[in-house]
């Protein structure tokens, strides 16, 4: 791996055509093979030891307390009434909203050609993958008796029993599980050449194994890279309307039902905007960190953390008209139910959680208008934090604020978390940090052969194209 | 490239595609057919402490239903008879039988006879015999041909979905309030006039004595 620079002469393009290159320093395809293959060869390096461990001891932790739960009952967690929906669903809701990130930049942003998400697509796909996982979990487990979990697809039995298909919660098992399914395919999809690159470069007869045989025998014939090609287009296209539609669903759970603060139409595009917001709050947080430790700041450049900063601050900017125009309509509606419940957020028991979803997801995402700020990868990696604190507090006031305020006031009520809610929510972290550090340590974190693609060499015609090109 | 896998691997998708189906095919076979009550309850025929048959009983000598089980017109439970009634034939029929030497002791002390249930539905399950019985479901709808049994056995699954099946249905099984004990009865002889006379009847009474169709869960599951 050298480290010099490579100084090749190049004739310079007119300057209309001139673009900062996605990948710096004129990166050879060999080193970005090396470089990004690195991370999962050769022993552990300490930092990982450090965040794995803690991750695992969370992890065990999400599963005592599950154990816990299921042997004892829901009532462990702090939901009674009249906030039957406490935490769980909270979780359920943010980890779920975090996962949109990942599919809005393999998609989205493949359909509309942003070729700067080739260098943060597989990381953002597995934190997607990931984060629906911690996400099931709380949906799956609030029902109570987790054993007849089954009776929520439509299998005939017989007992008779059919789904109830007129609810939307229903519609959110269909949307969850189609998601990660469809998630999944396209990650691994994006990730067999890359893992045929690992089987070539494995020394050891089981990794050799192993990556051979998910990679299914790629060999980067011209038919093999169509046939790819093909697939991920489609599974890019199947994938576009699932990131609207499963925040959309989501919100249906809320917005479906007569409460006053869920009942509004704005829920589906604000749900979504939101979700992006997270999910690439999210991203900026793990890849802040990840860039440096990875030594890939030639990969994932300040261009592509300035890009992400620009879409936290749009998809941000979008929730702050939502939570105005909530308010606006509280009061324009005239409805003094929805008039209450907006009052309620801002001034009743919990107006810190409001207050706190509005500081941190309508002024914080503000920063992001100024460059320097953009620039500066401490201040975006402590606002990427608070993005998602925002938002975690945003579904707070969504879920328990609405429901502590019943239409009958002897049906009042203060939620409280119970030791196992808080146990559960670190465990999930656990969960998802240590799903984390095993994908990096084992899969090549960033899309290889698609970061090649986007380099200037991968060009026909550009000199360093021909006898340089590396292991492509 | 070098081989990692040998060639016979080629075929492995195709096997995994095949095999899987078949054991996909061949589990759901298995659950569908092993491990619904249709498997698991019909045919349950535990030994009794006394060798009652319903078959001589009911079938040779006539007997109705309700001379034993006396309490299922007004009862949410259908009883089992006394040793009290067996004796009001038994201290002068076959009254020195070895064969009901059991009947006779109960009769004397009081202890009852253990029977042994042979139809039971869950706890949570609320099932009213006096309701059912009042309304035209004649005993054979769940019960079967106990009249025909020398043994008691389960002979209809009693799952959820064949309660449903009659309460999303109730026409269809309905008949004649004074038919309900005869277990043998049928409109007709001819099968096809006895399925449209039964439609045609039917929806009459479920009409007439306002049978509803209960399929909330409340229903049963209170």
């Amino acid at each position: 791996m050298a480290e010099a620079v490579t100084q090749i002469k190049v004739p310079v393009p007119p300057p209309e055509l001139q673009r900062v290159p996605l990948v710096q320093n004129n990166r050879s395809f060999g080193w970005i093979s090396d470089r990004v293959s690195a991370i999962t060869e050769g022993k552990a390096p300490k930092w990982w030891w450090a965040a794995f461990i803690p991750s695992f001891g969370f992890m065990c932790l999400l599963g005592a307390m599950l154990i816990y739960q299921i042997t004892t009952g829901v009532a462990v967690w702090g939901n009674h009434h009249p906030t039957m929906w406490g935490w769980d669903i909270i979780n359920f809701v943010w980890w779920i909203g975090i996962g949109h990130a990942g599919t809005l930049i393999s998609a989205i942003l493949f359909l509309l050609r942003q070729r700067w998400r080739t260098a943060v697509n597989r990381a953002a796909e597995a934190m997607t993958i990931f984060a629906v996982m911690c996400a099931g979990i709380f949906p799956a487990m609030h029902v109570g008796r987790v054993w007849f979990d089954w009776w929520l697809f439509p299998i005939p039995t017989s007992n008779a029993l059919w789904p109830q298909f007129r609810s939307p919660l229903m519609w959110d098992v269909f949307a969850v599980s189609t998601y990660f399914t469809v998630s999944v395919l396209f990650w691994y999809t994006g990730l067999v050449p890359d893992l045929a690159t690992m089987r070539d470069r494995a020394k050891t007869k089981i990794k050799q194994f192993i990556y051979g045989l998910f990679a299914l025998g790629w060999t980067g014939s011209n038919r093999n890279w169509s046939n790819y090609e093909k697939a991920y287009l489609i599974l890019a296209g199947l994938s576009t309307p699932l990131v609207l539609s499963v925040h959309s669903i989501v919100s249906l759970d809320f917005a479906v039902s007569q409460l006053p603060g869920w009942h509004t139409t704005i829920f589906p595009p604000y749900f979504v905007a939101g979700a992006i917001f997270s999910g690439f709050g999210m991203v900026l947080t793990l890849l802040i960190p990840l860039r440096s430790m990875c030594k890939l700041e030639d990969i994932i450049t300040m261009r592509h953390i300035d890009v992400m900063c620009k879409v936290t601050l749009a998809t941000g900017s979008i929730v702050g008209y939502a939570y105005i125009m909530e308010l606006f309509i509280a009061w324009y509606s005239g409805s003094l139910f929805e008039r209450f419940a907006f009052i309620n957020r801002a001034m009743g028991p919990y107006w810190w959680g409001y207050w706190l979803m509005f500081c941190c997801n309508v002024f914080v995402p503000q920063l992001f208008w100024f460059k320097k700020i953009r620039n500066h990868l401490a201040i975006v990696f402590i606002l990427s934090i608070l993005v998602n604190v925002g938002m975690w507090f945003e579904r707070f006031v969504i879920v328990v604020i609405s429901l502590h305020r019943e239409f009958l006031p002897s049906n009042w009520g203060y939620f409280a978390p119970t030791w196992v809610d808080i146990c559960t929510f670190l465990g999930t972290f656990g969960l998802f940090f240590t799903m984390f550090l095993l994908f990096m340590r084992f899969l090549p974190m960033i899309a290889v052969s698609e970061v090649k693609g986007v380099t200037p060499q991968a060009d026909p015609h550009h000199p360093l194209a021909k006898g340089n090109g590396g292991n492509h | 490239m070098s081989a990692i896998f040998p060639k016979w691997t080629n075929r492995l998708p195709l096997m995994i595609l095949i095999g899987g189906g078949l054991t996909a095919s061949a589990v759901t076979a298995g659950v569908w057919y092993y491990f619904t009550p249709k498997y698991t309850r019909v045919g349950y025929q535990p030994l009794q402490p006394v060798s009652f048959s319903h078959a001589t009983h009911v079938d040779q000598l006539g007997m109705d239903c309700r001379y034993c089980h006396s309490a299922v017109e007004e009862s949410w439970f259908s009883n089992i008879p006394a040793a009290s009634t067996c004796m009001n034939c038994h201290n002068q029929v076959l009254k020195d039988d070895p064969r009901l030497a059991l009947v006779r002791e109960s009769a004397a002390t009081g202890k009852p006879i253990p029977w042994v249930q042979v139809h039971k539905v869950p706890d949570y399950v609320y099932f009213n015999h006096a309701v059912h019985v009042n309304r035209g479901i004649s005993c054979v709808e769940c019960h079967g041909q106990i009249d025909k049994m020398e043994e008691v056995y389960h002979a209809k699954p009693l799952s959820m979905s064949f309660c449903l099946d009659c309460h999303r249905d109730p026409a269809s099984k309905i008949r004649p309030l004074d038919k309900i004990t005869d277990l043998n009865w049928q409109w007709s002889d001819d099968p096809r006039v006895a399925v449209q006379t039964q439609q045609a009847k039917g929806r009459e009474m479920v009409e007439h004595w306002r049978v509803e169709s209960l399929q909330n869960c409340s229903a049963c599951h209170r």
